[in-house]
């Protein structure tokens, strides 16, 4: 990444409630770079500092330590009005004494733009979120959903370098968020403006995302892809946080014939797989692997089982199945099937299974 | 007939009588005094006939011009003070970080609801007796000055109430859509709290106008405003004169106090 391409930069940010005792960090040393006109999402808990970091790139509030920039500028300390950059507020945040068109334009208005361009900027931002049709209504006398295309046309109105989402979506009920997702992702194809997005729902991340960044009590544990993220998750919080994971335990076991950064994994029964290693890590030691459950298979009699059980319980999804297995060494692990009409054998519970581990089907995670 | 679920006051025995005798008792003499207002005779408790005339005579009176006058302006520098004052008091209790001592800057605010007016009258009374001699001046200054500071509760409570029903967010948008601390004040702040404030002038501007027992104390020969001329008149010969000052009085408060009624219920 060179760095032209980089639109925010943040460098060993620590933000800090509070003094002596009852202090609370909520973000600590900090550092990630956001590309620029990419959808970067922070996805984490609630309290996992999501929303600190993005109140500090919008100003809201001070770095008790490091610096933040935008496009090579530091702004770690300039007043929220003198950044280029705008908000979507969770709580939408719109002027209730001020018009649809009149919230659109205060932006531009504020910056002494031009009286025919704030007209011309606002009638365009109306078409853009389809808002043209009740631009002299009252913020109270539209819907929800409508009051969040509003706040995106008001924030966008100044066409700032970057825009910020905090939690936009959550107010609204499931179908209008989806149609929302979908939106938000035009929008940002068609401004070509740089999106931060702030959220806690795994799902909402990894649709919409170029890239993700998972937090958890004030630290970036992993930035990535969706598919880097779900694929191959470097910690256990990663792995458990988005999407559902089978953890289980085993040997990294030390193997010549390979590269560095291979080895072999040797599990609870006995069975090896070879696998790639997180970065810095060394055999031998004892280790945590991840597994998703749609990446497990059921072996078939005499083929090679990583793992052998009995099935507790089946769950149908319509589209899918869960199969719940006892294993034999002790703990559980979930493995989900996609449901086709020729489905060969129909299991059931109480039936032993061995299961397949193929390669690339586990991910050893980092303490 | 199913039991009733929960305590209704209502149903409890002579709700109904005690309710009655208590407007009557509040609102009959207000009633009597409209009625005589509009006598023809001389007496205010003996029925001659309707008439206009002490509307007329009071009407023509030159001392009670210049008292309704006086009392317009003192209430009107008054409340326009006090609200002024109670606005930033408002903005300075509620828009910063709580800070040590704020209960007691909240009791030192609304210290006029709580003093006996008599014991502000008579304090008043001493200190400005002190200041007419050193400075000669003895004009209208010392009654808007007693006005304004015992209308500032009154005009600070609706507007910190309005203040504190704010969405602070709506300043951070302000500030984070490029508007300056002064600019977001001006653009969002103020006309949110406008309301307040205009609620907070009309309360002001009514307690201005009916005190007796501070204006009594502070004002100077030849000052009275309307109660105190009223106040006055009643030592000597009551004629329905009086009645009719009154049930005008009386009109204007109402007036006013819907209005404020009005104005506050406005939502945000």
């Amino acid at each position: 990444m060179t760095e032209s391409e980089i639109a925010i930069r943040v460098r060993g940010v620590t933000k800090t409630f509070g003094e002596g005792a009852s202090a609370f960090h909520a973000l600590d040393n900090v550092s990630v770079d956001i590309r620029k006109n990419e959808f970067f999402t922070l996805l984490g808990p609630s309290g996992c500092g999501k929303t600190t970091l993005l109140r500090l790139i919008a100003g809201f509030d001070q770095p008790t330590a490091g610096r933040i920039e935008l496009e090579g500028q530091d702004i770690s300390h300039l007043a929220p009005f003198r950044r280029p950059v705008n908000t979507v507020f969770q709580s939408y945040a719109l002027f209730p004494h001020m018009t649809v068109a009149q919230n659109i334009g205060f932006g531009l208005e504020m910056q002494d733009r031009p009286k025919d361009e704030v007209r011309e900027t606002v009638a365009r931002m109306l078409r853009l979120v389809r808002m043209e049709a009740l631009a002299d209504r009252r913020t109270d006398q539209i819907s929800g959903g409508q009051q969040q295309r509003v706040a995106l046309a008001r924030a966008l109105a100044p066409h700032p370098k970057v825009l910020l989402l905090d939690e936009p979506l959550s107010a609204l009920d499931y179908k209008l968020r989806k149609d929302m997702q979908i939106e938000l992702k035009r929008l940002q194809a068609e401004t070509g403006i740089t999106f931060v997005f702030v959220t806690h729902d795994q799902e909402e991340a990894l649709t919409m995302s170029d890239r993700v960044a998972v937090m958890n009590q004030g630290a970036i544990l992993q930035v990535g892809s969706p598919r880097e993220i779900y694929d191959h998750p470097v910690e256990r919080f990663v792995a458990d946080f988005i999407g559902d994971t089978n953890f289980i335990e085993a040997e990294l076991v030390a193997d010549e014939s390979d590269g560095a950064g291979t080895a072999r994994l040797r599990l609870a029964t006995g069975h090896e797989i070879a696998t790639a290693l997180p970065e810095g890590m060394r055999a031998p030691r004892h280790v945590t692997v991840a597994v998703r459950p749609e990446h497990a298979a059921f072996a078939a009699p005499g083929e090679p089982a990583a793992l052998a059980g009995r099935v507790e319980s089946i769950v149908y999804f319509g589209t899918d199945t869960h199969y719940h297995v006892e294993l034999s060494g002790g703990g559980r692990f979930v493995l989900r099937r996609q449901n086709s009409r020729d489905a060969a054998e129909i299991l059931a519970t109480g039936v032993d299974v061995a299961i397949r581990l193929p390669r690339g089907s586990v991910q050893v995670l980092r303490d | 007939m199913s039991e009733r679920a929960s305590f209704d006051v209502r149903k409890m025995p002579g709700f109904v009588a005690i309710a009655i005798a208590t407007f009557l008792v509040l609102y009959a003499p207000i009633v009597t005094l409209v009625i005589y207002s509009f006598n023809s005779g001389m007496s205010v408790a003996m029925w001659e006939g309707f008439s206009w005339r002490w509307y007329q005579a009071a009407m023509q009176n030159q001392q009670i011009q210049d008292a309704a006058l006086r009392s317009v302006i003192v209430a009107t520098f008054a409340s326009v003070f006090a609200t002024v004052l109670a606005t930033m008091a408002a903005l300075g209790t509620t828009r910063v970080r709580p800070f040590r001592g704020q209960t007691a800057i909240y009791a030192l605010i609304n210290q006029p609801l709580m003093v006996p007016e008599i014991v502000t009258g008579v304090a008043l009374l001493i200190v400005f007796a002190t200041v007419k001699q050193a400075t000669g001046y003895s004009g209208l200054g010392y009654l808007v000055l007693a006005h304004t500071a015992f209308c500032i509760p009154f005009a600070y409570l609706p507007i910190r109430a309005r203040l504190e029903g704010l969405d602070r967010s709506l300043e951070t948008a302000a500030a984070d859509l490029y508007a300056t601390p002064w600019r977001a004040f001006r653009r969002v702040t103020l006309p949110l709290m406008m309301p307040g404030i205009v609620a907070g002038a009309m309360l002001a501007f009514v307690i201005s106008l009916d005190d007796v027992v501070i204006t009594e104390f502070v004002k100077s020969a030849g000052q009275d405003t309307l109660p105190t001329y009223m106040l006055g008149q009643l030592r000597r010969a009551v004629t329905p004169e009086i009645n009719a000052i009154s049930t005008v009085l009386l009109f204007i408060s109402v007036a006013i106090v819907s209005a404020f009624f009005v104005v506050n219920r406005k939502k945000a």
